[in-house]
């Protein structure tokens, strides 16, 4: 109770030292939220690219339905597969007449549809990747009635390798910002705790324990953490509004994401403080 | 109460604070401790506060011996000698009753005995009509009266003072020392450095001590 008392009473007594220990705190998380934000878009649009990664398993004219349809259903009961459809010659030619409209005459002067049939293979999210997609052309190739299977080789090789420069990424440079805030952080709240540092001087004079000191500060530096946190969302929100109106289409990052950096500020606040303060504890 | 035998305090950087000083403060004994700045009376002080440890010899203060003191002991004998420093110390932007309540909070005092008991410690100091003054609107003889207050929160055994009244002036110091001899007629042990031998010599009941170059060359009550 004393200390809540005390941590709510120090942002009451120093404001302009507790406003800037949380300001800089919110600095610091505002550089961790935007690439938060950055992330999250660049992970959106990666799984966008990914949700198109099939395979096209092209089948010979004189395929009979009954082997066709039980390789359907053989390579749909492969575990990382999430669905296998069937293309009709007749089909595939619509689709070509659809999505390539320039040569629309091309296609209405055919005397013999010279697309072939082919099963789509659609793969579970997670496992479009360049194993899987080879090893399921692999097993397609099996059938005797099967010319080719075609997944663009080089393209998913490439979006793969783009997947994991955007992962290592992500993990050195959100590494590298966290370690740059936790240190924004702690010297804040190092410098507020130094400009009370008499108090906790003749705390310890009049026989107080370093938990009973302790306590009050660590609360505050959570608290300065929280409010630091806050700000750094109100500063990402805006810059993302700004985007999104006068840039490109952005997506907001997830509330799971926001709860994440709100509680890691005061985590770190209430940490940051708790070192800051052990120094002051030694001394008398 | 407070026994130093053969206390030592070496500098870091070499030389002493303190050589071989000896010397017993009993219940109830109002003590001056004089000598020139420098001699060593504040590093007295410390010592038995606490707050630095001999380089040789023995300390015991409230029955803890300074060889052995855990932090457990060191809150223990901080609650049980009170401690008055010359520019008081006292919190900044709290009020005289904060500055006094906030010990009793820090010693676990029932929180609605806090303020009742400082209240009272306040009137004992003479403080009442300014216990909700913040501290910066005291003059400087209130402040140590404060400090004073404080210092009897925890109802200690004894109370160290180091120069209490070498910031005031003569009105303000006459009420403080009337003060500590108030507190002192009560039974608590006082001891307090000080170099203003004529403050000294207004006190002839009191014992005397001399530090001189670290070293004790005069006590009263051996003389």
């Amino acid at each position: 109770m004393y200390a809540i008392r005390e941590a709510l009473t120090a942002f009451r007594r120093a404001p302009v030292l507790m406003g800037l220990a949380s300001a800089m705190v919110g600095l610091a998380l505002f550089v961790v939220g935007l690439f938060g934000l950055a992330t999250y878009n660049l992970h959106l649009a990666l799984s966008a690219i990914e949700d198109r990664v099939q395979i096209a398993v092209y089948m010979r004219d004189d395929a009979r339905q009954s082997e066709i349809t039980l390789a359907q259903a053989e390579l749909g009961d492969i575990s990382e597969v999430q669905a296998v459809r069937f293309i009709s010659k007749r089909q595939a030619l619509e689709r070509a007449r659809e999505e390539l409209p320039e040569f629309g005459q091309l296609f209405s002067n055919l005397e013999v549809n010279p697309l072939p049939q082919s099963l789509e293979v659609e793969l579970l999210p997670g496992e479009r990747n360049s194993k899987v997609v080879e090893k399921i052309s692999a097993a397609a190739m099996e059938y005797p009635f099967v010319e080719d299977a075609r997944y663009g080789r080089e393209w998913v090789n490439r979006l793969f390798d783009l997947r994991r420069i955007a992962a290592a990424s992500t993990v050195a440079m959100g590494s590298t910002f966290a370690l740059v805030a936790a240190l924004i952080i702690g010297t804040a709240l190092r410098i507020a705790i130094f400009a009370r540092r008499e108090e906790i001087y003749v705390m310890r004079l009049v026989g107080a324990t370093n938990g009973f000191i302790r306590r009050p500060f660590l609360l505050e530096g959570a608290i300065a953490g929280l409010i630091g946190g806050g700000l750094a969302w109100l500063m990402t929100w805006a810059t993302y509004r700004a985007v999104y109106a006068f840039l490109l289409e952005v997506a907001w990052i997830p509330p799971m994401w926001i709860f994440a950096g709100l509680a890691s500020g005061a985590v770190f606040g209430a940490f940051a403080s708790t070192l800051a303060i052990g120094r002051h504890l030694r001394e008398v | 109460m407070i026994k130093l035998t053969s206390v030592c305090k070496e500098y870091a950087k070499g030389g002493f604070a303190l050589r071989d000083v000896s010397l017993h403060v009993k219940k109830g004994e109002f003590v001056f401790l004089t000598g020139h700045s420098g001699s060593g009376k504040t590093t007295t002080m410390r010592l038995v506060h606490m707050a630095d440890r001999p380089t040789s010899g023995e300390l015991r203060v409230a029955g803890y011996s300074s060889d052995r003191v855990t932090k457990r002991a060191l809150w223990k004998i901080r609650r049980r000698v009170g401690f008055v420093f010359q520019d008081c110390r006292l919190l900044p932007g709290r009020s005289a009753l904060e500055n006094v309540s906030f010990v009793l909070e820090v010693t676990g005092t029932p929180r609605k005995d806090v303020v009742p008991r400082a209240q009272r410690l306040l009137t004992k100091v003479g403080l009442t009509p300014k216990a909700g003054a913040l501290v910066h609107e005291l003059a400087g003889g209130e402040q140590q009266r404060v400090s004073i207050a404080r210092a009897l929160a925890n109802s200690p055994y004894a109370l160290l003072a180091d120069e209490p009244t070498g910031n005031l002036d003569d009105r303000a110091t006459r009420m403080v020392m009337d003060l500590f001899w108030d507190i002192n007629a009560n039974g608590m042990a006082v001891l307090m450095a000080t170099h203003d031998l004529e403050l000294v010599r207004r006190y002839p009941h009191a014992r005397v001590l001399e530090l001189d170059h670290g070293r004790l060359v005069y006590d009263s009550a051996a003389a």
